[in-house]
Parts: C-alpha cells; structure tokens; sequence
C-alpha cells in the first residue's frame, strides 16, 4: 500500500501571526511548524501502514510551501514517514486553495497516484477544510472527509465521523482522498531513534517545472480570490472582573446580565 | 438582476436559521434562489420559509438518489443549475458539507472561492475572521463566479417578499461521483436547546467542571442558551464532540458567551473570539480567558452558577 500524507507549514499559533505587505500570510518572519491538525493524518497514515501487513507499504509525506517548509517534511520523516518530497517554488508563493490544490494533486500524479491520500481536517492558519475535496476533484477520487475512526481491511476503508446532526459511517474503495480529525487519536511524537533515522530518508525537493506546473497559473497575481485589506483586530480590553465572596460574584454576575439586558 | 443561488441549510426539510441569513446576503448581490436539495414532497413547505425571505425562485432537486452518498453528487448537480442559470454568485452555509460542496464546485466550474465569510457586501466583497480572530480579512473573488460560503449570524435575517416559484431540477449524476458511501446514519438526539452556532447565548463549560455539567445546563437553561464544551471537556467523555467550541469544534459568535472552567487556549478562542460579549466564571485569577472578558468572576463554578441561576430566575419573577 502506497500512501501520501499531505502536511502543510503553518505559523505557530500560540505565538503572533501576521500578514505581509501584499496581504499574504507571512510564513518567514515568524516561527512555523508542521499543522498540529496534520500530525493526526501523519498517525493515521502510520498505523494504515502499520496495520496493513504483509507487502510493500510506503509513506509519503508531501509539502507544498517555501524553504523553512521543509520542517514539516523531516517532521514527517521524523514521525515515521518513509519518504518526504517538498515543492518549492518561489512562483507559489501566495496561492490561494485553488492553485495549491492543483500543486498537490501533480506532484501526487508525479510521485504516482497512490492507493491513500490521507489530509488533515484544516489547515491551521487557512482552516479552509477545502483542499481534500479539491484533491479529490483533481484526482478523480473518492472523497472519505474528516474522520474521527478509520478502519481499513483490503481494499475497503470504513470511518466513523462527526456530521452536523448525526454520526455517520461512510465506505469507499481505495483508491481514496482520506482527511482524518483530531478525535482520531494522539499523533506519536519522534523518538530519538526516528530522529536520526530521518536524516537519511530520500527527501526529494521538486520546483513547478518538474511537475510540469506553468508557473502562470499559481501565486498571488494569478489568485481567483485576493485578499484587498487586513486589519488587525483591536485586542480586547480587559473588562471588569470581580472576586467571588460568599455569594457576590454570583449576584455581580446577574447584574452584570442585566444590565446588558440578557435577563 | 442576476440570479444569486443560495443553498438552503435545513434538517429534513426544516429550514435553519442560516438559510434566512444567507437570503438576505444574497439580495444585496442580485436575485435570490433558493436550491433545496431534498425530499421533493417538502418542497412546497420549504418554498413557503424562503419566498419570506427573497427567494424569488425554489430549484427543488429531490436527493433520493443523492443523499446515500457524500458531497461529489451535490457538486454535480450545483454545475449544471450554474450552467442553466449563470448566476452572478453562489451562496453556501459554512458546514463542513457545504464547504466541500463548493471547493469540488470550484474546480469544476473554474470560479474562485471563498470560506467562511462573516459579512458579504455588494462587489460581492467579503469579511472573514482569521488567526483566531485576531485578523480581519476583506477579499473578492476575481476569477469566475465568485463562490462564497458564509458563516452562521453573518446577517440578520430581514423579511422581504418573493415570489418563491418552484421548479425542479433533475441533474444526471455520474457513475463516479457515487463512490463514497453512507453506510449508517444515526441521528444525534435533541437536547431542546437552541442549535450552538445559531444560539444568542452560549455557556460553556471546561475542565473546571470536573464532569459535572449539570450547574452549566441549568445556568444555560435559566438564560435559554445553547451548552458547549472545551475539548478537555470532550475529549474526557464529558459531553459530545458536537459540543466543542474551538479550532476543531464548532465556531460560534454569539450575543454572549459564557466560559466557565475554561482556561482560554488560543484553540478554544478561535471559536468564541469574536462573540460580541464575553463572560468567564473560573477560579484562577491569572486564566488567559479573563484577558477577553467583558465580566469575569473569580470564583468556584459550582457555587457561582448555581447562585447565579437562582438569581436570575427570581429577577425573571
Ligand atoms: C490542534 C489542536 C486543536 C484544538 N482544538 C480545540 C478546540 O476546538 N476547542 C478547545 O476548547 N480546545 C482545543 N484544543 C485544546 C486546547 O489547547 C486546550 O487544551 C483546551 O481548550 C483546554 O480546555 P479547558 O480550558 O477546559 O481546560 P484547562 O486548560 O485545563 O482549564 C481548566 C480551567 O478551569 C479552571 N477551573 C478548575 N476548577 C474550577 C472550578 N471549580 N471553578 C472554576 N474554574 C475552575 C482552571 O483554573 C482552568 O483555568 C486544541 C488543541 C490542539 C493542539
Ligand atoms: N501547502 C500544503 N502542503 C501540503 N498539504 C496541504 C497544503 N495545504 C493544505 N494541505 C492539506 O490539506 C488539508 C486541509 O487544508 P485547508 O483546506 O487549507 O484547511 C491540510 O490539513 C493538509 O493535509
């Protein structure tokens, strides 16, 4: 069984995010990581591998983004990934979900389309939760989205997810597009061994040119969607905030609802 | 005008809140219609909710076919009534359903697409809320017919009269976009509650509770608020995943939100930050959440809300 696992390089969240001049998610200037979000697809994509059995089975993950990118690949390959292969490109940068779906969908043509394409349920700066079904669209998939168990056995992969007003099991046949949530279970952290073996997996680096990308058709100045204007949102001021003695806090409460008119 | 398609968000054929907002975004851009992908004996029911709210027409598309299989039917269909009717946009509720429905509409139709719009305006130009609420984000879709999927509470509902003229649409599915299937479906039971992300009010309840939600439910009830959870409360088995406020739960933005027992990570704030009133109950003075707050007390949760409800209902008299 081949699988790619799509991992993205987003800045941190818990530290400041910012845009850049041209409205564009600044992903150099401040710290990023591999998406927490796709550390669960890299665990899934490691335990399909796991529990697959006998045969060649392989993990690919796949990167789409600029040079410091590459982190999330070796956080991959740290993880327990096979292989990493990592797109960069200067002529990518600012794509929107649509360009960076077709950049996914042929380097996952050029690696060979495998057997699973396992994403995370959302990118943590874009959380479009677009691009697996965009996947799916490009690659003529069936689209398995935004499971919280998966079980494969041959073949056929079984989820359970979450949907608006139910629970749901959904069947398909591989060859699919898989986004798995955070309710799948803790992502592994790299051990020390997974650390050192990752330095000598194959981490192939393809430029738009090797996938047979025009570079006219990604990055910003070719985005169907442009952002016109960002403003930082005032932080919140502080309001009032009282300590609660012998019932106070309760009745500042309801007051406080009051007089807002909620009660 | 042009025809703005709007996709009705409803639960067997009652027709949520959203939908109403999405009508009135969508009579800013052009004409409404409204699409109702559902049970063709409901149609007329629905067509009667909308056409109160602009829908000039109702294009029914009976999903006896559609509905045991994910979203690449819907996307199907969605090209061909773009096709037939040349919309000047295309209006989708912010689930996760509808989201999906439109990037898979996007690659087909070559349009560009936006995500979980807050405010739609004439252009159409839209707002999003980004980085947990602490960028906001205007932008337009300058490639095709713009696509845009819309927050709940993005508008507030305004009644205007339409015709609401039903006509069914049968499109012809392939082979191939019936391919992941729905193999069981069990519905979530009703707690009575309002739904979370339309709710005016919201309480939540985190860790602090330690299991015990049931001073956050009557609190909630005494206010007629929706309950949500953190996911330490989630991911404890305190309360169903379709509780959680955050990141990778539910966002909400409602008249009030009510934290108690929750710590404030930059996770949980991505779904309430941009509530228009926050209050937090919690007994660590130095919690990041009273950093958001309008009202905060400090104090054990299982003495304030208590008193607090019984409060509130006697100034309810
Ligand atoms: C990728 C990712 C996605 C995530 N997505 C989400 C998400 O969608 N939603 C979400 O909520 N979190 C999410 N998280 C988790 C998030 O980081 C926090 O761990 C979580 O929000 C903490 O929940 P909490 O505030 O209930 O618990 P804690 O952080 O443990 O806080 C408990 C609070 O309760 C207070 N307390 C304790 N006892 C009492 C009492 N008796 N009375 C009053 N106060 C009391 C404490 O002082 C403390 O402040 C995500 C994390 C990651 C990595
Ligand atoms: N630049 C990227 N490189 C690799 N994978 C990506 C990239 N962007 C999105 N993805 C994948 O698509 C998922 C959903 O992303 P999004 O639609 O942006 O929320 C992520 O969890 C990743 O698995």
């Amino acid at each position: 069984m081949n699988i790619v696992v799509c991992v993205k390089y987003v800045p941190d969240a818990t530290a400041d995010r910012q845009f850049e001049s041209d409205n564009t998610v600044d992903r150099v200037g401040v710290d990023g990581l591999l998406s927490e979000l796709d550390e669960y697809a890299v665990e899934q994509a490691l335990q399909l591998k796991e529990k697959a059995g006998e045969g060649e089975h392989e993990v690919i993950a796949l990167c789409v983004g600029p040079e410091k990118a590459v982190d999330a690949a070796r956080k991959a390959l740290q993880m327990g990934a096979d292989k990493a292969v990592h797109v960069l490109d200067d002529a990518i940068a600012g794509s929107d979900y649509i360009a960076t779906s077709l950049v996914l969908a042929k380097a996952i043509e050029k690696i060979g389309v495998p057997d699973l394409v396992v994403c995370g349920m959302a990118s943590t700066d874009a959380s479009g939760s677009v691009v697996p079904a965009m996947l799916a669209e490009r690659l003529g998939l069936p689209q398995v989205t935004l499971a919280s168990v998966v079980e494969a056995q041959g073949d056929q992969v079984r989820i359970k997810r979450d949907n608006e007003g139910s629970t749901e099991v959904i069947g398909a046949t591989l060859p699919i597009v898989l986004s798995v949530t955070d309710q799948t279970g803790e992502a592994r952290y790299p051990s020390f061994k997974g650390i050192m073996a990752a330095k000598k997996k194959p981490l192939d680096v393809f430029s738009l040119a090797d996938l047979g990308v025009d570079a006219g058709e990604v990055g910003l100045s070719v985005a169907w969607s442009q952002v016109e204007e960002t403003t930082a949102r005032p932080p919140r001021t502080a309001g009032e905030v009282v300590t609660d003695e012998d019932g106070s806090g309760a009745v500042a409460l309801a007051e406080f609802l009051a007089s807002k008119k909620f009660i | 005008m042009s025809e703005v398609l709007v996709v009705i968000d409803h639960a067997d054929g009652a027709v949520k809140k959203p939908t109403f907002e999405l009508l009135t975004i969508a009579r800013r851009l052009g004409e409404p219609s409204a699409v109702f992908f559902g049970a063709a004996d409901q149609a007329d029911a629905v067509a009667e909710k909308v056409k109160a709210y602009g829908a000039e027409k109702v294009y029914v598309i009976d999903d006896a076919e559609l509905k045991g299989y994910l979203v690449a039917p819907k996307a199907e269909a969605m090209q061909q009534l773009a096709e037939k009717s040349s919309p000047a946009a295309i209006l989708f509720p912010s689930t996760f359903e509808g989201k999906e429905v439109a990037a898979r509409l996007a690659i087909k139709i070559g349009s560009g697409l936006i995500t979980d719009a807050v405010d739609v305006q004439e252009g159409p130009v839209t707002t999003q809320s980004v980085f947990a609420g602490s960028y906001t984000v205007t932008a337009k879709v300058t490639q095709g017919t713009p696509i845009i999927t819309v927050k709940p509470n993005s508008a507030a509902p305004e009644e205007a009269a339409g015709a609401g003229a039903v006509e069914a649409f049968a499109p012809s599915i392939s082979d191939a976009a019936k391919t992941a299937q729905v193999i069981a479906s069990q519905p979530r039971q009703a707690t009575g509650r309002p739904e979370l992300t339309e709710a005016a009010i919201v309480v939540s309840g985190g860790r602090g509770t330690g299991g015990n939600f049931e001073p956050i439910e009557n609190f909630a009830d005494s206010l007629g608020a929706a309950v949500g959870a953190s996911r330490a409360a989630v991911d404890s088995g305190w309360m169903p995943h379709a509780f959680q406020v955050g990141q990778t739960g539910k966002t909400v933005s409602p008249q009030l939100y009510v934290a108690n027992g929750i710590s404030g990570a930059i996770q949980h704030r991505a779904g309430m930050q941009t509530s228009k009133t926050i209050v937090a109950v919690n007994k660590d003075n130095e919690a990041p959440i009273f950093e958001l707050v309008d009202f905060g007390v400090v104090g054990d949760l299982h003495t304030v809300l208590p008193a607090a409800t019984e409060e509130i209902t006697k100034r309810k008299g």
